[in-house]
């Protein structure tokens, strides 16, 4: 085998006694030398091609088929590779990307409003609050306009003005018009579009789709990911499946709080087997708190459902001024209508004049809790704030905010019961994205040689906030135009590489490995359902992990998870076999990864001592209660490497340096 | 807000596709009005988890409906007796205390049951595989506004390309027509230019796999519009037989 | 051959017979109004619509049009039924907007296809048939006179007439709608225009029946009571 000569690294995990923070291994970004806006265009003039001929001898290994999993298969496949699509879903169509509302940004300049590459890359910079890598965002913004181009090209129906041409709306944390979107529906049409050209492509045969199928393990064979073992979730069989590069692009970890806006069977467990299998896992901490879901109303809740951030566009955020006055909204004697322009208070406009509203979502989060926490708090919780559309409607007419948030207006009404048109909506924030995720360099590769990771499910381009209608920007980045670029620098050299035999030892140990932990969980037999476990997690995140972190909150999450861990894998009840569709076990099987995911982000957390974007500590904020980055001492993205199960990991930095950009303290407000 | 009600369910269990099914009775007390119809699942599921039983196996995940992954069929009607809705969507408060309400997994030729209430719906993929699509590469195309569009037709387009693909519009239908759904797709892409270049191969391809993967005909009844959870209007069909019967004329 | 192989051909077949068939009972409620207004006028229609090659031609292309029609409709609902899957649901209910008659079009169909051997059996029998075999046909207006006039010609005429005309407000909007002839807009209208057109024709058919069961059992009456 062509491989031989690579230093191995090992998948077993070595003991390290060593301080935690030791930097053992060299972390290379593998970033293109020259100025920032050539970056891109260098590496692509001089990195290595796979020739046709060549492609058709090479399997690639996608997992997940969301924005980014789907369009890097289907165009993987268009180039000629051999792709193994998977998803956990009936159909590929399913995927949580699904669920966008608002909208996905570009640098158009459509508008004509100033937008240009270069001030995408600065808000999205500066919205992450200076913790991504800058070479990967101007990079996301470079390529953020072939989207657009693209996704019209595939029939994806973007709203368009009288004369034709396509329509914009603004979006939080961003000055210029840029957002493109149709309805409310922008993840729903991108996802179709890209779904449709996956299925385009499976339809000719260039990709073989796996649905029902969940990603238990990474195969890696000298150093390299050479396949995955992946259990149909019909029959219950566990099977093997080789590929030259696997591909990972499942999304975020935000379900480790239970309650989130993630779909109910998003999970971490992809991601995690990349973590332990050496991929570094980076940022974990830094989770997105969205400002405008619709708050929890029953113990029974299963899902917080989020509510379109472009509603902020023409909705104005407010509680009331008297706390008498929020005791009988909490109480129920008083409606939002009641209360009188003067009394009310519109925290945003009064804190933010320069944005208003439009404020990033994790300000927006933090003033919307720091308001409740004051006791302003308008329903029978005291855990929601109103968004209020009787401006926008005495300005522009019912009809024209029918027609722009009308299906949004409709979801609200369906759940609550109430008309959003007469009363104030009420609004709390929710777990929504996680930026970080599997640490990838320039080229997506994970540190696991041949391993890739794309959306969500990496840590890159967002740093430690992201900004809205920019997730669907970095999803369909990734899959469409950056790895199908960057997978070919790594298997131009795998070209000699035949297929292998899925009955490789390696294989073999994964799969018994799979085996055993299956085996494992079924045999508990305990007492408690695999959601009343989820439940108490959900709980500890939100409560420690949550929107304001302290240290010694932080501690004690990672004390109680430490109980949770021992009493899912003692008290846990899993109804049925193994070997036959049960859902139970597919629960389990994720309950246990996010129990991990949940411990890494408190010690992230714990180890960040800063507050930047979507982790806030409530030791470091400025006297008005914003965020304080420590930039002397946190410049970095923490890298965290497994080092065995029951061992703490142990974390590695990379440095960002800003070579382009003046690092300021995010300011919303002039 | 605290409303509660108390309910019997019959459910269909079905251990496995060839396994006979039948309905099981279940009494679910103290169900908030303000739960989902979900959630009142997953009540049902942890009573039987608790009691060492099978929890019933139901498809779902977004549950905000768009995923288009739940289904059932309630009382009669798919994703339930509200309009315009999934049954993620749907919530307790449209059911009384004291009702029995009856829950069946779809019923259609093409979706066979896999467990209890879940079905096999990847016939649908399978039509979009076959023509679904606009046949265009990543990269290579032209500025996004070289083309301009009618608002109007933009807006229509968008209305079809609504559709999420749950499969109500074949379970509704007294045929076992896929028409609905087909047509959204057709109508949604012969409505612009994008796609209007190959929307004579897209029809004829998707249907005819459509009738091969054995769904019905549709005889125009409206009862999948009247029952799509995203209003995809019956207009669509028309567009459909438009575009067919056009493009096997000019072969 | 799309027309057989293709739903959608299958279904065009079924509309432009259907049409045809509506265009016909169109003209023959028509033909018979004339018996009211004048007899000697309907007898002269009979007579230019006996054994002649134009009518025969004509009769002949009506018989395949609902021959077709109605084999199509037999096979249409088998496919349907088989894709329908072998489990029934328990429970079903009609959604609003879907209307009875378009769930039960090959129920109305057996009604109006019982009719139509009724018709054939009272009428056409006695007047092109025996014409064609050489014989001297019926008196035409004598002839619905008589017919019409005994209740138990009456009765299944009046059950066949209201069959029709659930299977004509269905029929001919669904069949605009199968040719394509119909987007938002014209949806409701086409629905609007076929009730009216089913309500013409059904109309027109009944005036006749009313007409001569009437006169026919009240003349008696008043007959016998002087």
């Amino acid at each position: 085998m062509a491989t031989k000569k690579e230093t191995t690294e090992k998948a077993t995990p070595k003991k390290v006694d060593a301080p935690k923070q030791m930097q053992t291994e060299k972390i290379d970004a593998k970033i293109p030398e020259g100025p920032l806006a050539e970056k891109w265009t260098n590496y692509k003039a001089h990195q290595k091609l796979v020739n046709p001929a060549n492609k058709r001898k090479l399997d690639i290994i996608v997992v997940g088929t969301g924005l980014a999993g789907a369009s890097a298969a289907a165009s993987l496949a268009e180039m000629g590779f051999n792709v193994l699509s998977f998803c956990i879903q009936d159909s590929p169509r399913r995927a949580h990307s699904i669920a966008a509302q608002g909208g996905i940004n570009a640098a158009k300049n459509y508008q004509n409003d100033g937008d240009s590459v270069y001030r995408l890359f600065y808000d999205t910079i500066k919205g992450g609050d200076y913790r991504a890598r800058e070479a990967n965002v101007y990079r996301l913004a470079e390529v953020s306009n072939n989207i657009i181009d693209q996704c019209v090209a595939q029939g994806v129906p973007f709203a368009r003005e009288y004369g034709g041409l396509l329509d914009n709306r603004s979006f939080g944390g961003a000055q210029v018009s840029r957002t493109f979107y149709a309805k409310g529906q922008t993840g729903q049409q991108l996802l179709l579009g890209a779904y449709s050209a996956l299925s385009r492509q499976i339809g000719k045969g260039k990709v073989k789709m796996y649905s029902r199928y969940e990603m238990l393990d990474i195969v890696v064979i000298e150093g390299r990911a050479r396949g995955i073992i992946a259990r149909n979730l019909v029959t219950g069989r566990i099977e093997r499946f080789f590929a030259h590069a696997v591909v990972i692009g499942t999304g975020g970890y935000g379900n480790t709080f239970f309650l989130s806006t993630n779909a109910m069977a998003s999970n971490g467990s992809a991601a995690m087997q990349a973590y332990r299998k050496g991929a570094y896992f980076s940022n974990p901490c830094y989770a997105q708190i969205h400002p405008t879901c619709i708050p929890v109303h029953g113990a029974f809740q299963s899902k917080l459902t989020l509510m379109s951030e472009s509603l902020r566009n023409d909705g104005r955020i407010w509680v009331p001024k008297k706390l008498e006055d929020a005791k009988a909204l909490q109480a129920g004697k008083l409606k939002g209508r009641d209360i009188p322009e003067e009394d009310r208070d519109y925290y945003l406009e009064r804190r933010y004049p320069a944005f208003g509203n439009l404020v990033p979502r994790d300000v927006a989060s933090r003033a919307a809790k720091e308001r409740c926490d004051a006791g302003f708090g308008v329903n029978a919780t005291g855990l929601a704030v109103f968004l209020d559309f009787s401006d926008a409607i005495k300005r522009l007419g019912k009809d024209v905010v029918a027609q722009k948030y009308g299906n949004l207006f409709q979801m609200y009404e369906k759940i609550v019961d109430e008309n959003p048109y007469e009363d104030p909506m009420m609004i709390f924030p929710a777990i929504h994205y996680t930026m970080g995720g599997i640490w990838v360099d320039y080229e997506l590769m994970t540190s696991v040689k041949g391993l890739f990771c794309i959306g969500e499910a990496n840590f890159s381009d967002h740093g430690a906030n992201r900004l809205g209608a920019s997730a669907l920007m970095q999803g369909l980045a990734d899959g469409y135009f950056v790895l199908p670029y960057t997978i070919q620098n790594y298997l131009a050299d795998q070209i000699t590489v035949p297929r292998m035999s899925t009955d490789l030892p390696e294989f073999e140990e994964a799969e018994k490995g799979v085996k055993d932990k299956i085996a494992k969980l079924m045999s508990i037999q305990g007492n408690r359902s695999v959601d009343s476990i989820h439940r108490e997690l959900g709980l500890i995140m939100w409560d420690f992990v949550g929107m304001g972190r302290t240290k010694a909150g932080l501690e004690t999450a990672i004390k109680k998870i430490d109980e949770i861990r021992k009493e899912f894998w003692s008290n846990v009840f899993i109804p049925g076999t193994a070997d036959d569709l049960n859902v139970e076990l597919e629960k389990a099987l994720r309950l246990a990864d996010f129990i991990e995911i949940g411990q890494l982000m408190a010690r992230d957390a714990l180890m960040r001592e800063e507050s930047c974007g979507g982790h806030f500590r409530e030791e470091y904020q400025t006297p008005e209660g914003e965020a304080l980055r420590q930039d002397d001492k946190f410049s970095f993205a923490s890298c965290w490497k497994f080092t065995g199960d029951g061992k703490e990991p142990v974390m590695l930095k990379e440095p960002l340096d800003y070579e382009f950009t003046e690092r300021k303290t995010r300011n919303y407000k002039n | 807000m605290d409303k509660t009600i108390n309910i019997t369910l019959k459910v269909w269990r079905q251990a496995g596709p060839k396994a006979k099914g039948h309905f099981e009775t279940y009494k679910l007390n103290n169900i908030s009005t303000d739960s989902s119809f979900l959630e009142m699942l997953d009540v049902l599921n942890e009573q039987l988890i608790s009691e060492k039983k099978e929890p019933v196996v139901f498809d779902h995940d977004c549950r905000e409906g768009i995923c288009g992954m739940c289904s059932l069929y309630i009382n009669g009607h798919p994703h339930g007796p509200d309009s315009a809705v999934t049954t993620c969507q749907l919530h307790m408060r449209r059911f009384h205390d004291g009702e029995t309400i009856t829950v069946e997994p779809w019923r259609s030729n093409a979706f066979p049951v896999i467990k209890d209430l879940m079905v096999d719906r990847r016939a649908y993929d399978k039509i979009m595989q076959a023509g679904g699509f606009v046949s265009v590469n990543t990269g290579g195309v032209p500025d996004a506004n070289a083309i301009p569009i009618s608002k109007k037709n933009a807006d229509e387009a968008m209305d079809n390309a609504s559709c999420i693909g749950c499969g109500a519009c074949a379970a509704a239908c007294k045929n076992g027509s896929a028409m609905l759904f087909v047509a959204a797709k057709v109508s949604q892409l012969a409505l612009l230019p994008q796609g209007k270049v190959e929307a004579a191969s897209r029809v004829k391809a998707m249907l005819g796999k459509m009738d091969e993967l054995g769904f019905g005909n549709c005889t125009n009844t409206g009862a999948c519009a009247a029952e799509c959870p995203k209003c995809v209007p019956l207009s669509a069909i028309a567009r459909l037989n438009r575009e067919f019967i056009c493009a096997k004329f000019k072969d | 051959m799309w027309l057989f192989n293709s739903s959608v051909g299958r279904k065009f077949v079924m509309s432009i017979t259907g049409a045809c068939l509506a265009l016909f009972l169109l003209f023959h409620a028509t033909m018979n109004l004339v018996a009211i207004i004048s007899e000697d006028g309907y007898n002269m229609i009979c007579e230019f619509l006996g054994a002649n090659w134009y009518a025969l031609v004509g009769t002949l292309g009506l018989a395949f049009l609902a021959v077709v029609h109605i084999l199509y409709a037999f096979v249409l609902s088998i496919i349907n039924y088989r894709a329908r899957g072998k489990e029934r649901y328990a429970v079903s209910s009609r959604a609003n907007n879907v209307e009875w008659s378009s769930m039960n079009m090959l129920v109305l169909g057996f009604i109006i296809l019982a009719g139509i051997v009724l018709h054939l059996c009272n009428f056409w029998a006695k007047m092109q048939l025996v014409e064609i075999l050489g014989q001297e046909p019926a008196n035409g207006v004598e002839l619905i006179k008589y017919t019409f006039a005994q209740w138990y010609f009456f009765v299944p005429y009046l059950l066949w007439f209201v069959a029709l005309w659930y299977h004509l407000t269905h029929g001919i909007w669904s069949a605009m709608q199968t040719l394509g002839w119909s987007n938002n807009i014209w949806l409701p209208r086409i629905k609007c225009i076929s009730n009216i057109i089913a309500t013409i024709i059904v109309l027109m058919f009944l005036v006749v029946l009313v007409y001569y069961f009437v006169a026919g059992n009240c003349c008696a009456a008043t007959c016998a009571a002087i």
